[in-house]
């Protein structure tokens, strides 16, 4: 319930405020979402698999959207930054998508 | 990342899927949750954030090497624009300065010119004056007729008959005796005044057979006086042609080839 109200509120305030976004992080910021809903969705399906742990679900969002954060910065280091940058946002649509099924499973068991 | 632990109040499986999410929507709320709700909402301020600056489209979004394309996109339309720019101030100069108005000027001496030849402007310069004095009778249309061809074979550039101006419309007639210039009838003695080379033009009407001739036959009398300034004032009014429209330049026949232009339509 509080998740949903914080999620809810973040969307809110981000539409009221509307900051615009640091320079440094304007590479890392996209890929950086991304990796987050991948970790939203995860969470979704262990939550409905009956083995969801916040401390888990806490883990996993910080490091996903550390480890989006890292490979973004070493390809543009290496000059391949907008190549990586596909190739993360490709696996990470790719798991939403296996997790989102999943999902559906549990909800519609179809 | 989601490992299976399994959470303390982790419900059946075998509960449906809603009846899962509306049992933990009812949980209380505990510490570990309230972090939970802290990331979700920073993800939800990330991404109203980020969809924001997506769709503003500055190039602050952009990166190096797109900013680069952006860059070079700018100085192709740059170069584009200024080339572009150059070609209209040259017309812009051209229209200005001299040509145009040049252009002008050969347009009105050109007016000039043909209004003088069509009768619509007083001509004035050297030429002859023929007095004819008539005999009753003794003049046909022909013979006025014979004098203009003579006077115009000359080089006559401007003629007057009796006060009417002579042009490519004039005609003649013979009506009771006398000769009518477009109706009007020519009085006993007129002068029939001429303007080009006086010394072509008296030759033309001295000619053996000529006009001079020709009248003398016909109990009438001419006598050719040269000037050197002479004035014809006359005008004639200027009719636009009711049948014949200007051809299109490309098929105009320059004179000396002029075979008839079969018209297309």
């Amino acid at each position: 319930m509080i998740a949903a109200l914080g999620l809810v509120v973040g969307l809110i305030a981000g539409l009221i405020l509307q900051p615009t976004v640091p320079l440094g992080l304007q590479p890392y910021l996209p890929i950086a979402v991304v990796a987050a809903l991948d970790a939203v969705f995860g969470g979704l399906r262990a939550l409905l698999d009956g083995v969801f742990d916040d401390k888990v679900f806490v883990v996993s969002f910080i490091a996903n959207v550390l480890v989006a954060g890292v490979i973004v910065f070493l390809g543009d280091q290496l000059g391949v930054g907008s190549q990586l940058s596909t190739g993360v946002v490709v696996v990470l649509g790719i798991r939403i998508f296996s997790n989102v099924a999943s999902i559906r499973r549990h909800l519609f068991k179809a | 990342m989601t490992s299976p632990e399994p959470a303390a109040s982790a419900p059946s499986p075998a509960d449906g899927g809603f009846e899962v999410l509306w049992r933990v929507l009812r949980r209380r709320p505990g510490r570990g949750q309230v972090l939970v709700a802290v990331l979700l909402a920073l993800l939800g301020f990330a991404l109203a954030t980020q969809v924001r600056a997506t769709a503003a489209g500055g190039l602050s979004t952009l990166r190096q090497n797109e900013l680069v394309g952006v860059l070079d996109d700018v100085a192709q339309r740059q170069a584009r624009l200024q080339a572009e720019t150059r070609q209209l101030e040259t017309t812009r100069d051209q229209l200005a300065s001299g040509s145009s108005a040049a252009a002008l000027e050969e347009a009105e001496q050109r007016a000039r010119t043909l209004g003088v030849l069509a009768g619509t402007l007083p001509a004035r310069g050297p030429g002859i004056v023929l007095g004819v004095t008539s005999s009753p009778g003794g003049l046909r249309a022909t013979i006025v007729l014979g004098a203009v061809q003579e006077l115009r074979d000359a080089g006559a550039e401007a003629i007057e008959i009796g006060g009417i101006r002579v042009t490519s419309a004039t005609w003649f007639s013979d009506v009771d005796g006398a000769v009518t210039v477009e109706g009007t009838p020519l009085p006993a003695t007129f002068e029939v005044v001429a303007i080009g080379d006086p010394a072509t033009l008296a030759a033309a009407m001295d000619i053996p057979g000529g006009v001079l001739d020709e009248l003398t036959q016909n109990q009438s009398r001419g006598v050719v006086t040269q000037s050197e300034d002479l004035s014809i004032r006359s005008l004639r009014p200027l009719r636009a042609p009711q049948y014949a429209r200007p051809a299109p330049a490309a098929t105009a026949v320059a004179p000396g080839e002029s075979s008839p232009v079969p018209s297309s339509g």
